[in-house]
């Protein structure tokens, strides 16, 4: 049967006909829907999210090791968290199959960087794959069981954003039911004390030796031959970019990336008077095989950062002299306003970063919906490096500049569950005057919504006790806790002042849920009295979707505000902040 | 059939219905037996931020997403929108565009940004073909906002070789139960558009 499927959905679908049994990840965009659609569609699987990607890896290493063939999902930066387990579990190797899916994110649609994971395959001494569509996806998920219960190691699936969110079409068929495997007591292969490693080093290194036969005859490596002198090596989207522009040329089309079928590709480039590599990112390909003494180009044609597209291929390919005509037209960009992301109308984080922009203070930031806060014209955030790294910034810039100077860090409730908790316990354990807002409203919001320990819910929709931050704070050793409603700007801003005033660490919970999860807040909407409106743009500065300009100005030719009621969530942040208290509720603008 | 090629890009703002309106379309082609990629980029656009869908369809897709020039169909959900796309089009194409404005904070709350003073006329000054339809006013008859982008669906299916009965199938297997009805009265509001407005489609080169 034929379905249409996005890439990530088709990794679910192949976890299911692969027979997985344990299913394990934090959210991370671009890969957040696989696991929610093993929750959704696949409910015979076990799935669950985790705190954060080294948890969900090291359950699944349990999982793998109990017996049973196991999927760990995560974005490209989640590796980074989840690299610990992965470098060891590679010398451990497997009892039940297990994969992970490192989803990157070229161009860095939503991330911080665009790192290339193959590298990380390469580094822990793996074998990863490389779909280049939704059935690849499948497939090569299913085939990546077998190779990892065949040779004994972790395999990586390297998807990217194009691949992830790219619907195709499908055929999926009934699950396997792959031969159970239990646990057999085994401290030599399990056991990582240096003796034992030094011994499991030696069977990965000849681990690689037999992969790098097994490459030379997979059937996810394979040439397309078209008669053509001129040869290009592909794999992941970057081989279908270069399928749609020149289809006229060999191709050897590499979905089993790492360790390369160097020998066939030596033969390859041998049958060509050229042969270039097209891939996406890094030179992860044409490094190794000209270090093999093959000549290949490549990267001094398509680049190394962003996206590459049919485009960019066409334009390297013209520049190598490959083709002639390129279809590309110079496009006219239309001088436009931007439209960047924001902050929702209604959100909570909003009365937490007015309030930071009015002390102007230095504000360390995290990953989450609340990054957006950076933007204009809210302005209020210094630095964003990674998940968790707010409070640990906020100790480091305090240590060096003073308590005087005054430094906050800003974290939600499933960034502080995800890493947040370690860094908070450095500032009780090195006495750091950190001020620390926890913007908790309660989901993974950036993702869309995902639950966490905070939610009392599980991915499966169970309920379940939730963990508390005030208990947990405390437990850590704060002894300084507010917690305050950030749709109270006042409250707010004393509420900040006081605890930076506060000797050692505290630490700020903001109580407003988030507006759209796990249902959409609505209370009575806003107006906007244009009598009353004297064009003062304080509202504007809010950043709020729901106000917007109108047509009537004040004297000196600036615009006054209206509010979109359907937008409006009735948040009260615009009225509390109007010097001329022209923002009335609806109700009490009919009666005035 | 098996000879033609479409690329279609959907432009909107985070929230439209640009996602489920490109699936709609993918699927249709799918049932009508030709291979279609559908590409999108989600995440932080969610949050009133721009997005735009990627569908071709035709006999072999390789890549997922459009060459900029190569643009047969853009529909846009937004006006200022599609305006920012149009350079994406194909000589030949044809632009299906909603009437709906929506001014981002960030035009409002600075000097320097200014939403265009009509964004239709520029289309139709950019673009050989523009099917304009103020499908915001229409959603707005029906009782939903959000119906703009089954109703430009709607438009275009009388642009596609597809049969009514696959989109109709498609609309209800994809659409939540309680908004099937008023959707497919949107989609058939869609459909009147050009044979009731009186104007012949444009055809294709």
């Amino acid at each position: 049967m034929k379905q249409l499927l996005s890439g990530n959905e088709a990794v679910a679908r192949g976890a299911y006909e692969a027979g997985v049994k344990m299913a394990v990840g934090y959210p991370g965009t671009p890969s957040t829907e696989i696991l929610e659609t093993m929750a959704e569609r696949h409910r015979s699987v076990y799935s669950q999210w985790s705190p954060n990607e080294k948890v969900a890896f090291e359950v699944g290493i349990g999982a793998s090791i109990g017996g049973a063939r196991t999927l760990v999902t995560m974005k490209h930066v989640g590796l980074n968290v989840a690299a610990d387990p992965l470098m060891t579990f590679a010398y451990t190797g497997v009892n039940g199959g297990f994969v992970f899916v490192s989803a990157d994110d070229p161009e860095m649609h939503s991330s911080q960087n665009e790192q290339d994971n193959r590298i990380f395959a390469r580094f822990a001494n793996i074998p990863f794959l490389e779909p280049a569509d939704s059935q690849e996806s499948k497939d090569m998920l299913v085939a990546a069981y077998e190779i990892s219960e065949r040779f004994d190691t972790p395999v990586m699936l390297r998807m990217t954003t194009r691949i992830s969110h790219t619907m195709g079409i499908v055929e999926v068929i009934e699950p396997l039911q792959p031969q159970e495997r239990k646990f057999v007591k085994n401290p030599e292969k399990y056991v990582m004390i240096p003796s034992n490693a030094k011994v499991r080093h030696v069977v990965v290194a000849q681990r690689l030796i037999d992969l790098a036969k097994y490459s030379e005859q997979t059937p996810f490596n394979y040439i397309e031959s078209n008669g053509s002198k001129v040869g290009i090596i592909s794999g992941g989207v970057a081989y279908q970019y270069a399928k749609e522009v020149a289809p006229q040329f060999d191709y050897y089309k590499i979905g089993f990336g790492y360790p390369l079928p160097l020998e066939g590709i030596r033969q390859f480039v041998a049958a060509h008077d050229i042969t270039l590599v097209v891939e996406e990112l890094e030179p992860v390909y044409e490094d190794q095989i000209k270090a093999a003494g093959v000549k290949v180009e490549g990267k001094k044609y398509f680049g190394a950062l962003g996206e590459l597209s049919p485009s960019r291929v066409a334009k390297g390919l013209k520049e190598a002299g490959l083709i002639d005509k390129v279809v590309v037209p110079e496009i006219t960009q239309e001088d436009l306003f931007p439209r960047p992301p924001v902050l929702c109308p209604g959100c909570p984080h909003r009365g937490a970063f007015m309030a930071l922009k009015k002390l102007g203070v230095a504000v360390t930031g995290d990953i989450g919906c609340y990054t957006l806060g950076v933007l204009k014209p809210l302005n209020a955030l210094d630095t964003c490096i990674c998940m968790g790294a707010s409070i640990g910034n906020a100790i480091g810039m305090e240590k060096v500049q003073g308590s005087a100077t005054g430094t906050v860090a800003v974290i939600g409730d499933s960034t502080f569950f995800h890493s947040g908790i370690t860094g908070l316990l450095d500032a009780v354990y090195n006495q750091s005057n950190v001020t620390v807002i926890i913007l908790d409203n309660r989901a993974t919001a950036m993702t869309g919504g995902q639950e966490h320990p905070g939610t009392g819910k599980t991915l499966m929709g169970e309920p379940v006790g939730r963990t508390d931050i005030q208990e947990l704070v405390r437990a850590l050793g704060v002894k300084n806790f507010e917690e305050v409603d950030a749709y109270d700007f006042d409250a707010t801003l004393s509420c900040v002042k006081r605890q930076m005033a506060t000797p050692g660490p505290s630490v700020i919970l903001t109580s407003r849920p988030c507006v759209l999860m796990p249902k959409r807040i609505m209370d009575e909407p806003y107006q906007i009295d244009l009598e009353l409106c004297n064009g003062c743009s304080a509202c504007f500065r809010i950043s709020c979707p729901a106000i917007a300009a109108s047509t009537e100005t004040n004297e000196r030719g600036h615009a006054k505000a209206i509010i979109d009621e359907t937008l409006c969530t009735g948040c009260t942040l615009c009225a509390q902040i109007c010097p001329t208290e022209a923002i009335l509720l609806k109700s009490q603008f009919a009666k005035a | 059939m098996s000879e033609q090629f479409y690329n279609i890009l959907i432009v909107g703002v985070g929230g439209q219905g640009v996602l489920l309106a490109s699936e709609i379309i993918s699927q249709v082609a799918m049932n009508a037996g030709m291979d279609v990629k559908k590409s999108e980029i989600h995440g932080m656009s969610q949050r009133g931020g721009v997005v735009t869908s990627h569908v071709r369809i035709g006999k072999k897709v390789y890549s997922p997403t459009i060459q900029q020039g190569e643009v047969d169909f853009l529909m846009g959900f937004e006006k200022a929108e599609a305006l920012r796309f149009v350079g994406w089009m194909k000589k030949t194409g044809t632009v299906v565009v909603s009437h709906t404005t929506l001014v981002p904070a960030i035009v409002t709350s600075s000097k320097e940004f200014h939403y265009p003073e009509d964004a239709i006329a520029d289309l139709k000054n950019k673009a050989h073909n523009v099917i304009d339809v103020e499908a915001d006013k229409i959603a707005g008859e029906l009782g939903n906002p959000r119906l703009v982008n089954t109703i430009l669906i709607g438009v275009l299916a009388n642009l596609l070789p597809f049969e009514e009965k696959l989109w109709v199938d498609v609309i209800k297997s994809l659409v939540k139960e309680k908004f099937v009805a008023v959707n497919l009265q949107a989609f058939a509001r869609g459909r009147e558009f050009i044979w009731g407005g009186g104007s012949p489609p444009p055809r294709r080169n």
